[in-house]
């Protein structure tokens, strides 16, 4: 039934293996509701850390949607990631306050710290990194969050040694 | 004697939550029996964390930046020895902040007051009297007479008439209406609704129960950020605590009139601050506009007549119903009328939020509310608006801050989002900056916005690299016509504004960048260098323990040199140089 193009699409999604029974209860949760889809994906989210492509093709079974649909609302919203995340996920702030502040030289300390970009989860499954528009802090420019905790007036070297600190309770004192 | 603590999510990312760690087990130590209780942002965010102690009379002391040693000395002299610590309090019942002078906080009356997850305590602010008074007293015609005279209009950004609105979902045909909050706050610096949401939540559900009784609505969505989880847990405890006392649910109050509110959380996407946008992603679809009309007083959420707000609109509605809407008109200027709420950011001494009657200067907004620039440098701009608006340099720095005047300098009055630039900030870098913003958030429906941006945004990373064309600024010019002519929604047909302002006011900084490969602010990194300079550098050796890529070598006491092909600009050292050794050409 599925032509190449559709292979090509999926291409794009994280094909790994999860247990698709954890999401019965979301669908119970929505069942019969109109203009739930966006929230559905939210719970997925919430339950796998991502949106696992065999989730995907389950809910536009369950639901009775195109997958193409599902795909294209996944895809559109930033807030769903289509990749596992490492363990601690930074997201770098970048609002207006924080780029005036320096946050773009923050940034580029943080990337050559882990030897990743924007959106990419290091080797050792350890951080990822995001950008987000704002995290409303900006009296505190320029802001990181890591896994809800927000660190204020960075400068490149005190975001490198915030990283460092979080390898070295990791590891056990090894930094990276 | 209490204890009321700031956890805002300013408060808590300054460290809030330890500070009232620390308070608790230092009360727990002495054997005291006092009532520790949080409240939202006082807008005070420079001064974060925040700490009153209101004694037995009443009165109150605000202490500001608490670490958590402090908060072991307030309780050791202040609440045990019943000496105040003059040194850490910035403001007294007798002596209040002197930032909050020139400021009216209507909206913002409760935030930093009360504590935002007590139903009581907002009850106790005349919290949901006005909601009592329009389902008792006042016809739903009259209510929206009432919001007519106050002049009340959308703060969300276009400045929209509310009553207009209002009044035209109640004459839209059809039993099944709904009220919409727009809670999406997006543009990148801002965050007056945040602070509502978790500083007074309550305001904003009373405000959206009128609006609801006014057009005739039983239903009501609030859409807000996932970004924003305090405000989203905030405003399902008050949901929780208005059915329990009958302001919410089947025949409020025994007026035959019901009501319910739910949340829907949004995903990410800036677009959606549009209504149409906004209405597809609440029926859980891609956030794309559509054309208007027919508009969504007509036919909104699943083809219903809907009334969609903002945060800071909504929370308007319970003061202007208590106290009239001339004495809400009262403020302000002719056609811009009451009170706006702004995020005061950038480099701005006192960041943090302002509410001030329409009409105010921006110098006063910036300097004597805002304490001026950090650092004392030079004022060089406003941005207002984000990335749909635009800069407003030092020359019109009197302008007054309400709807037709900042329209006029080619800015827009926006959500209320205020970052403050100084000398050192590169206006083709924030026009650079904003086009990147736009150009990801295009929902890609108009081909304008969706590819104009994106060569717009190519044009100036160009410039900002030193490989612009004099052409190029003519291009610019054109592509701005042509998006703003040429796309559908707010989005697009604003997306110009940044870069028309600055090409405006700045257009030097453009021909510096582009025929002397200079970066007058020295931001742009492919135009400048870093070095030392021999005779200033004393070999110190903290700029070099600073640099992250090891680029700065030398041995101690003697002048160091930066290895320019390691150099990633980052300016650590210029930071950390006490001896002005770092030159940046």
């Amino acid at each position: 039934m599925s032509c190449s193009c559709e292979k090509k699409l999926e291409s794009n999604f994280n094909n790994q293996e999860v247990d698709l029974t954890l999401l019965e209860p979301v669908f119970k949760k929505y069942e019969g509701q109109n203009a739930s889809l966006i929230s559905i994906l939210q719970d997925t989210q919430d339950i796998y850390g991502f949106l696992p492509l065999n989730a995907l093709k389950a809910i536009a079974e369950r639901t009775g949607n195109r997958k193409a649909k599902i795909y294209g609302i996944a895809t559109f919203y930033s807030q769903f990631r289509l990749n596992p995340t490492g363990k601690y996920i930074i997201l770098q702030c970048q609002g207006t306050a924080c780029h005036v502040n320096g946050s773009e030289e923050v940034s580029a300390a943080i990337c050559d710290e882990l030897g990743i970009a924007p959106g990419e989860t290091s080797s050792d499954g350890m951080f990822t990194l995001e950008d987000v528009a704002c995290l409303g802090c900006c009296s505190l420019a320029p802001v990181m969050m890591i896994n809800g905790e927000a660190y204020g007036n960075l400068t490149p070297s005190s975001a490198i040694e915030v990283i460092r600190a979080i390898y070295q309770k990791e590891k056990g004192g090894a930094s990276n | 004697m209490k204890i009321r603590i700031g956890l805002g999510s300013c408060g808590i990312a300054a460290g809030g939550k330890k500070v009232r760690d620390a308070l608790v087990s230092c009360i727990k130590e002495k054997g005291l029996d006092i009532e520790i209780t949080s409240t939202g942002c006082i807008g005070m965010c420079f001064y974060e964390p925040l700490v009153d102690i209101i004694d037995d009379k009443g009165e109150v002391f605000t202490y500001v930046n608490v670490n958590p040693e402090m908060a072991g000395e307030i309780v050791e002299q202040h609440i045990v020895n019943g000496s105040p610590i003059d040194k850490y309090i910035a403001s007294t019942g007798k002596k209040p902040f002197p930032q909050l002078e020139k400021q009216v906080r209507v909206v913002l009356q409760n935030c930093g007051v009360i504590n935002p997850e007590s139903i009581e305590d907002y009850l106790d602010k005349e919290g949901y009297k006005a909601l009592e008074k329009c389902i008792k007293e006042m016809t739903p015609d009259e209510v929206i007479s009432e919001i007519k005279a106050s002049g009340l209009r959308g703060r969300g950004g276009a400045g929209f008439p509310t009553w207009f609105k209002w009044d035209a979902a109640r004459k839209a045909k059809g039993n099944e209406k709904y009220v919409v909050c727009n809670a999406d706050e997006g543009d990148p610096g801002a965050f007056m609704d945040r602070s509502v949401l978790e500083g007074d939540p309550h305001g904003l559900l009373e405000g959206m129960i009128i609006a609801g009784y006014a057009i005739g609505a039983n239903y009501g969505y609030i859409y807000c950020r996932a970004e924003y989880p305090l405000a989203i847990e905030r405003l399902e405890g008050a949901i929780a605590q208005a059915h329990e006392r009958n302001y919410l649910g089947e025949n409020i109050l025994g007026s035959g009139f019901s009501f319910d509110i739910k949340i829907k959380k949004g995903a990410g996407a800036f677009v959606c601050g549009e209504e149409t946008a906004l209405i597809a992603s609440l029926e859980g679809e891609r956030g794309m506009p559509r054309l208007k009309p027919p508009f969504p007083a007509q036919s909104g959420y699943f083809g219903k007549p809907t009334n969609i707000n903002n945060v800071e609109t909504y929370a308007n509605v319970p003061w202007i119903i208590r106290n009239g809407g001339s004495a809400f008109s009262a403020y302000g200027t002719e056609k811009s009328n009451g009170t706006k709420v702004f995020a005061l950011a950038g480099k701005v001494k006192n960041g943090g939020l302002v509410e001030v009657p329409m009409g105010m200067p921006l110098r006063e907004v910036i300097y004597e509310i805002g304490g001026g620039i950090k650092k004392d440098k030079d004022f060089k701009a406003v941005q207002m608006g984000g990335p749909s608006g635009g800069c407003i340099p030092k020359a019109l720095i009197d302008t007054p801050v309400d709807y037709e005047s900042i329209t006029k300098t080619g800015a827009i009055m926006g959500s209320g989002g205020m970052v403050v630039m100084d000398e050192t900030t590169c206006m083709v870098d924030m026009a650079r900056f904003f086009l990147d913003f736009t150009c990801k958030e295009s929902c890609g429906k108009c081909i304008y916005c969706r590819i104009g941006t994106k060569r717009m945004l190519e044009i100036l990373e160009r410039i900002t690299h030193g490989e612009g064309k004099m052409e190029d600024i003519d291009e610019l010019e054109k592509l701005c016509i042509s998006i703003k002519d040429g796309s559908l929604c707010g989005l697009g047909q604003t997306a110009p504004n940044p870069v028309l302002t600055t090409l405006r006011y700045f257009r030097d900084e453009y021909i510096a960048h582009i025929k002397d490969g200079k970066c007058p602010a020295k931001q742009c990194k492919s135009l400048i260098t870093y070095s030392i300079l021999a005779e200033k550098c004393t070999g110190c050796t903290a700029c070099a323990r600073k640099c992250p890529t090891e680029a700065i070598t030398g041995e101690r006491k003697q002048p160091h040199i930066i290895d320019p092909e390691k150099c990633i600009k980052c300016g650590n050292c210029a930071i950390t140089c006490k001896f002005g050794a770092i030159n940046v050409e």
